[in-house]
Formats: C-alpha cells, structure tokens, sequence
C-alpha cells in the first residue's frame, strides 16, 4: 500500500471515528464534568448514564421495542421477497416488468409524504402503537429492496439446478427449502442486513404510528428535553447503546459485505 | 527479440515448501531460442500457466534464474522486459476506439503520432481490423477482441517475446482456427519468439513448431510435433498426445524381454541388455494405436488378443482388444476387415517404446 | 437465463404485490383524495379541484425549501460520489486490513438517524463537543445555532460523514470484480496510475456508481431526522428542506389539502429528476 493511500485511509477513517468516541467519552462522564469543561476522556470515570438505562423501564423498553419491530420487519420483507423475486428471477408473466418498476419506484417514495395517511390507516384498523405496524410500515421501503437484492443473486444460479431438481422427485417447497435457499445464503445475509439497516434508523414513520405502548428507542432519545435541560450524559450512553446492535450484524455479516454490497449487481 | 533460458528453475507458491509436492514448478533447465513459435501443453494444474507467468515477469521465481539474451531478468516486471501477453480472455479498453486501444502502448511510450498512425495501420492490416478501427472496443464480438489484444502486444518495435495464455478459449469453435492461423501468419511476418500455452494438442500441433509438453510441474519432453507423436520420451506425451493415446502395459522384465500376464514379448537386444539394470523400476510399454499391426494369422510374434468394440469413424476404425487381461487400441484404415471375435496382434519393434518409472529407455548406441 | 413464460409466478408475487399495495396504494389514494379537497373536519369537506396544487406552486415557502434541497442534493453528490470512489481506491485489496476497514467504514451507516443528528449536535457545540471546542481555540468563530453559513456546513459535513460509507463500500465491491489481467495488461501496456483509473477501473464502476448516485440523490432529497435534530431547520429557516417543510405543513398545522398536493409534487420531482439521472447514465455508453 503506497504512503498516499494509506494517509487517505487513516483520515477517513479518524473523520469517521472521532465524533463516535466523543459520543463514548461524554457516556462515561457525570453531566457535570460534561458542562464543567472539556476533558479529552474521561476524569470521573462512571457507569451512571447506563446505569439509568438499564433500570429505567422507559428508556430499556425503548430498545426492546425497536428490537422488536425491526426482526418483525425483516422477517416479514424476507419472507414475502422470497418467493417472488424468485418469480422475477425464473418467470416472463403478464405485467412483469412494470411491476418490478412500481416496487422499485415505493423506495423512492418520501417518507414524509405518507405520515398522515398511514397514521390514519393503521388508526383506522387499530393498529396505532403497535410493533406490527411499524413493521409493516418499513416493509414499504424494505420489501422492494429485498426482492431487487434477492432477484439479483438467484439470477446467479442456473436454472439447470431447478430442473434437476424436479427431475429427481423434489416438490417444489421441498426443493426452495433445502436446496434453494442455502444456495443463495449470502445474498439472504445481505438482504436482512440492509433489511435492518434501514428498519433500525428510521425515525419519522416509527415516531409517528407509535406513542406509549410501541415506543422506539429513537422516540426515546429525541423526547429527552425536560424542565433541567437536556440530560446530556444519559443521552450519549443511549446512543453509544443503539450503535451496538449496528456492530453485532456488521461483524455477522462482514464475510458478505464486500460482495453484498454490489447487491449482486456487478 | 530475445533468446529467453530458464536455469535451475523452480517456484513454490509457500513461503517454506517442504517437499516436491510444494512446487508448481520443480526444478528445470530450458531453452527457447530466438524467433521460434513454441507451444506449452500440458493439463489443468501441470504448472503451464505459473511458468509462463514467471518467463513474463507477472511472478517472481521462488528459486532459480530466468536470462534474456543471457540477463538475468528475474526481478524485472513485464513491461521491462518488453513482454506482451495475450490473456485467456480478452482484454480491451472499453471506452477508447479500437484505434486508440492499439495506439495506446505506443502514446505511453511517447511515440510520435505519425508513427503511431502508421504502425497502428501496419497491425491491423495483418489482423484484419481495418474496418473495425473507429469502432469503440465496447462493441466488438469476442474474436474481435482478442485480435485486439494481439494487436497491441504486435504493435510495439521492441517486444522481445508474446506469450499466449490459452488465448482461444472463449473463442467459437469455427473461428479459432482461423484465428490460430493468423498466429502463423504473424510469426512468419514477424519473426517474434512467441510461446502459446494450451491444453489442446492440435492447437499446439498446428501453431507451434516445437511443443514443451508440462506434466507435474516439469517440463517432460520438448520436441516437434512428430517427435512428440513416434518418440515420447515420457508416458505421459504418449497418453497425452495423439487420439487417442498411446497404448501402455505394466510388465515385468524377463529373460531378453518383458512378460505381462502369460504373454512374453522379446525385445530387441539393444533394449533387451538394458533390463538388468532397470530392475527397481516399474516398466511399461507403450505402443500407439496407429503402429500395432492386427490380423487373422498369427504371423511372427503374434499374439491372441480378443475384439471388445469396434468403432467406426468414417476414413479409419477404432478396435479394442483385450489381451491378457489389458485393453488395448488399435487404429485400422477403413477398407481392413474387422476380426468379429479374435485376432492376432503384433507390436512391430521399431515402434515399441519401453518406459521405466514413466520415462523413455533410448537403446545406447 | 431464458425465463419461461408462466402467469402462475403471479402467486408468488402476490404476498409482495398485496403488502406493498396495502402500504402504498391505499395511502396514495388518500394523499390524492386529499389534495383536491378543502377539508375542514371529518364531515365538512369540499372538492377544490387544483386549487391546491396552484397555492403550492405558487407558495414561497415551498420554492426556497426546494431551492435549497437541490443545493443540498448537489452539494452531498459533489463530495460524497468522489469521495467515495477515492476511499475505495484507497483501500487495501484483500486480507485482514480489508475486512477491518469495511466494517469500521460500515459502523455510520448502522446509527439511528436520530442519534446521528445527536452526534453532531454535541459534537458542534463550544461547550461540550470537540469540535466547537476546538475551533474556539483555534480563534474561528463557529456557531451552527445561529450562523447560517455554519449551519449549511455542520449539516453537508455530518451527511458526508454518515453516507460517504456507503458509496465508498458500493465502489470498493466494483473495484474488487475487476479481473487481475486488467491490471497485468494495463502494466504491460506500460499505463499510468491515472490512465489505468480512467481506462479500466472507472468504466467498470458505472454500473455501482449509478447505483450509488440514485441512492444518495433519493435519500439526499428524502432527508428529515438528521437536519432536524442537529438544526430543526435553523437558523431561521436556513437548513429547513422539503421533508421538513412538508411535515410540518402535514402535522404542525394540520393544512391536509396543501400538505396532501405537496407530498405528490415532492414524488414526482424524485422520480423525474432519479428517471433523468437514470437515462443519463444509462445512455452514455449506447453509443
């Protein structure tokens, strides 16, 4: 590696990672050293601010919320995306490609624009508050996504396999569930990561179709302004909390990033 | 133009090779002269690749010494070497005009544009580019391509050697030997050392006027198609070369000749003494399919073989026998008559190769 | 692959079909029941025809929101596209490095948006953030609260933070499917650095650059929550884009109609400028 790559590698990478440790540094600090003055780390070292979030019932409860609904999500996008972007994959059927493109067209769609008719929606079937819709709200964005990462790595396995499968006696269940899927494991592990990615970060549509029961972590957090100001010690180990999740399915995934990220498109 | 010597040479692709199953390339000494047009063939995994490799400079030899013109170049890289390799697929600038994909090893060397025009011109009359030139590279069918590809390894006063890595590989069946003619053609023209790696023996036959046939990461015989075909020095060649190949049987030495099962083949005396001494080693004999003579009677030193199958492929006849327990093949002309049952088979000696430990036994002179 | 023609594949699709039908067309249908009706309670509600549409069009509000999300846009391609391409090319091949680097490159793009803008809030501050600290001490003056020129640059410097990731990983999988004899030819062609990125590496990134520049165009021009929690929109209404003009027009003030013939004018300047980006890219090499 030449010396001018690596300078570019090792300032992108401090850029990146500078403001995270700040946010890790001021986790471990009291709030008054937080306001009494700068400190590179910390002097009162403390496990306070999470000490809070974990026996605090309205902050823990945010995470197991948002937890929720986001496997909710990727458990449902997989599931439905499965079967057919196999269907775009193997099959010409009437109206294919334009419902290929109006899927794709739902990502392009501004959260924004569906606050208030989705507040309605999901009030009007009961299901204001709940992980459920939530979940389902995010598979408006998520399922396209799913089936156009999917579609992509099957159309890498040859149609061949298909039919030798059929051939020697497989029903077609049988043949997706133990001979399909494993094929295509990696473009799976992509999928539910990009699945989660963008479940777990999303705030207007979670904030919106909850208020109490279903509350997210990131509802949370942005409500945190009280009567004495703004908690800033609490509010930076509650961060540094919801970048750990982020972590955890990089590291599970990290065989296929560099392949899956192409969305197997290469 | 270079005359390129590999001296000593071995190469393993682990830091600590512990024994010869580490080398791709086991120890070797090897001459390819000056201006010749050479094949390299040999099966999947035998090293060829490695090797050329290494003669171009894209590897650096673990051990031993590669010498162009007698300097020692094994730290250069290929465009010191003044190299052009021609890859298994073909590699094209996309974006750029098959002109200035042409152009382009010559612009970098800041060639003047005037003779960059002409040489460009000069190349892709001999490839038949002409019409193609202001075609952008994206464009072109396969074929095309690897003209391309040529075109720019030709294109270069002072290449001192072309290397083709399997170049016909993604090429249609019906245009390869047009192409591989053109090959010819450009050797002849241009009198440049050229070595083409292949696994196909008649693309090796038909380009190359002396074959390097790699088996095991050496280099087992190097010789002219006709050699390779009447005198393999090693089973391999013999198997290998030829279809189908040469026929082998494992035997045990005896008495002035060799037995396999009841059968006892004398050899000729100047093979014959040299059985003694051969003693430790595992003997076969080799016998192409096109030289073992079958007939009704038995003859001299026939012996009883039975027919198995027979196929017929037009101008001549592929017969299997079995005798003592071995299958053999034997090549019959169209008009001979086919034996239904049995037949007597005879290995005339001028043609009968004996091979200890897989190599040729030469009669000493 | 030759598909085979078959309308039962419909039965695949459905579950797809219904989900996504159910979440977008059914709100569609209300956004555009809505942008042609004067609503005043659930029972008091009168047809307007395009007189919504023509309020928006004309509004001031919704010219300089629009105005500044396509600087915003612009300003975020600018830097992240080639940004990225340049960390990709930085980066090392193979090996351990590599993985290390991609999954630190990865960690931005995993964080809640919220907690993004959280991030940078502090982070800017004189007070408490590093940042601000910093430059305090440097003797620059630095306010993004109340500077609107500091503001515009903590919002551009925060989105290339948590984004360039992602075009830089898309590059880096493109640069990775590039064969070795590429490489090998271009040496021996005797090729500069800058002729083997121009001649090989970037012609074989156009299909993940359109893939990158559509992503960051969409969500550049789509953004809300980070802004919002770092600025809420200020100084003034300096950093306020169109998703937050839009929302607070939908929720703050509850104007159904306005907001409802907004919301569709937004999607279709996303999906006409996304279909022009699209075509461009796609036909530069048709010829």
């Amino acid at each position: 590696m030449n010396l001018r790559k690596r300078v570019v590698l090792i300032v992108y990478i401090a850029f990146l990672m500078v403001p995270i440790y700040w946010l890790i540094n001021m986790s471990f600090k009291s709030n008054t050293e937080i306001l009494g003055g700068l400190t590179l780390w910390p002097q009162g070292f403390t496990l306070d601010n999470y000490k809070v979030i974990f026996t605090d019932r309205s902050w823990y409860s945010g995470y197991i919320n948002s937890l929720y609904y986001v496997c909710l999500n990727t458990i449902i996008s997989l599931a439905v995306a499965l079967p057919a972007a196999y269907a775009f994959s193997r099959f010409r059927f009437l109206g294919d490609k334009h419902l290929f493109f109006w899927l794709l067209t739902n990502r392009m769609a501004p959260p924004a624009v569906f606050l208030l008719p989705f507040f309605q929606l999901y009030s009007s079937i009961g299901l204001f508050d709940t992980h459920i819709a939530v979940a389902l709200a995010h598979c408006l964005f998520n399922v396209p996504l799913a089936v156009w990462i999917l579609e992509g790595f099957m159309s890498g396995v040859p149609k061949e396999i298909d039919e030798t499968a059929y051939i020697d006696g497989y029903s077609f269940p049988k043949f997706f569930v133990k001979l399909f899927i494993p094929l295509i494991g990696s473009g799976i592990g992509v999928t539910a990561f990009f699945c989660f990615m963008f479940s777990w970060v999303e705030l207007l549509l979670a904030r919106t179709l909850t208020s109490v029961d279903a509350k997210p972590i990131v509802s949370v957090m942005t409500r945190t302004v009280s009567a004495s100001g703004i908690d800033w010690g609490v509010l930076a180990a509650a961060g540094v909390l919801t970048i750990l999740p982020g972590m955890l399915v990089i590291w599970f995934v990290r065989n296929h990033v560099a392949k899956g990220f192409a969305l197997g498109r290469v | 133009m270079a005359e390129i010597r590999l001296q000593n040479l071995a190469h393993s692709y682990s830091s600590q090779p512990q024994g010869a199953t580490d080398y791709a390339i086991r120890e070797m000494d090897h001459v390819w002269e000056q201006g010749g047009a050479y094949a390299l063939l040999g099966p999947s995994g035998c090293g060829k690749s490695t090797l050329l490799n290494i003669i171009s400079g894209l590897l650096s030899p673990s051990e031993g010494d590669v010498l162009f013109d007698t300097r020692k170049v094994n730290t250069l890289s290929p465009e010191q070497r003044n190299i052009a390799q021609v890859f298994q697929f073909p590699v094209v600038y996309d974006t750029m005009t098959v002109f200035d994909n042409l152009a382009f090893p010559l612009r970098n060397q800041g060639v003047a544009e005037s003779r960059v025009a002409s040489k460009v011109h000069e190349i892709a009359e001999v490839l038949d580019l002409h019409p193609l030139l202001k075609r952008k590279a994206h464009n072109l069918t396969a074929d095309e391509k690897q003209k391309v590809s040529m075109g720019r390894g030709l294109v270069r006063d002072d290449v001192s050697a072309i290397l083709f890595d399997e170049p016909l590989t993604v090429i249609d069946p019906h245009l390869k030997w047009k192409l591989r003619r053109k090959l010819k053609q450009i050797h002849e023209q241009f009198n440049i050392t050229m070595i083409y790696v292949t696994h196909d023996q008649l693309e090796a036959s038909t380009f190359a006027d002396k074959i390097a046939v790699m088996y095991g990461g050496q280099i087992v015989q190097f010789g002219t198609p006709r050699e390779l075909f009447e005198r393999p020095q090693h089973t391999f060649v013999g198997y290998f070369v030829g279809s189908p190949g040469m026929n082998l049987i494992e035997v045990q030495a005896r008495e002035g000749g060799v037995t396999f099962g009841d059968q006892h083949l004398p050899l000729p005396a100047a093979l014959a003494e040299q059985l003694p001494g051969l003693a430790a080693k595992r003997l076969h004999i080799g016998i192409r399919p096109e030289f073992v003579q079958v007939s009704d009677e038995p003859g001299v030193g026939g012996m009883l073989a039975e027919a198995v199958r027979v196929e017929d492929l037009g101008t001549y006849k592929i017969i299997t026998l079995r005798l003592q327990g071995h299958l053999i093949k034997a090549r019959l002309p169209e008009d001979q008559a086919v034996p239904k049952y049995e037949a007597w088979v005879g290995f005339p000696a001028q043609w009968l190769m004996l091979y200890a430990d897989d190599r040729l036994v030469e009669a000493q002179p | 692959m030759t598909k085979t023609h078959d309308n039962r594949a419909w039965w695949l699709v459905l579950p797809v079909f219904l989900l996504v039908a159910f979440s977008a067309i059914l709100p569609m249908m209300t956004v555009v029941n809505y942008s042609v009706q004067d609503i005043f309670d659930s029972s008091t509600r009168f047809f307007v025809g395009a007189d919504w549409y023509r309020q928006i069009l004309n509004d001031p509000r919704l010219h300089d929101s629009l105005l500044r999300q396509f600087i915003f846009s612009g300003c975020v391609l600018l830097i992240e596209i080639p940004l990225g391409i340049a960390v990709a090319l930085a980066m090392p091949t193979r090996g351990r490095w590599a993985s290390a680097c991609l999954i630190v490159m990865a960690i931005p793009l995993l964080i809640p948006w919220n907690v993004v803008g959280t991030i940078w809030q502090i982070f800017g501050r004189a007070d408490i953030g590093l940042l601000g600290y910093s430059l305090r001490e440097l003797g620059i003056s630095y306010n993004y609260a109340s500077n609107t020129r500091d503001a515009w640059l903590t919002v551009l410097v925060m989105d290339v933070w948590h984004w360039t990731s992602l075009v830089a990983l898309l590059c880096y999988s493109g640069l990775r499917a590039i064969p070795d004899a590429y490489y090998q030819a271009a040496r021996i062609d005797r090729a500069s650095a800058w002729a083997v990125f121009r001649y090989i590496q970037l012609p074989k990134l156009k299909s993940v650059l359109l893939i990158a520049v559509m992503l960051r165009f969409m969500d550049s021009f789509m953004i809300y929550t980070e802004p919002f929690v770092l600025t809420g929109g200020g100084p003034g209404n300096a950093t306020t884009f169109l998703s937050q003009t839009l929302t607070k027009m939908a929720v703050g003030q509850f104007d159904l109609g306005p907001a409802a013939a907004f919301s569709l004018i937004y999607f279709l300047i996303i999906l006409l400028v996304s279909w022009l980006f699209y075509t461009a890219m796609t036909h530069s090499d048709q010829k």
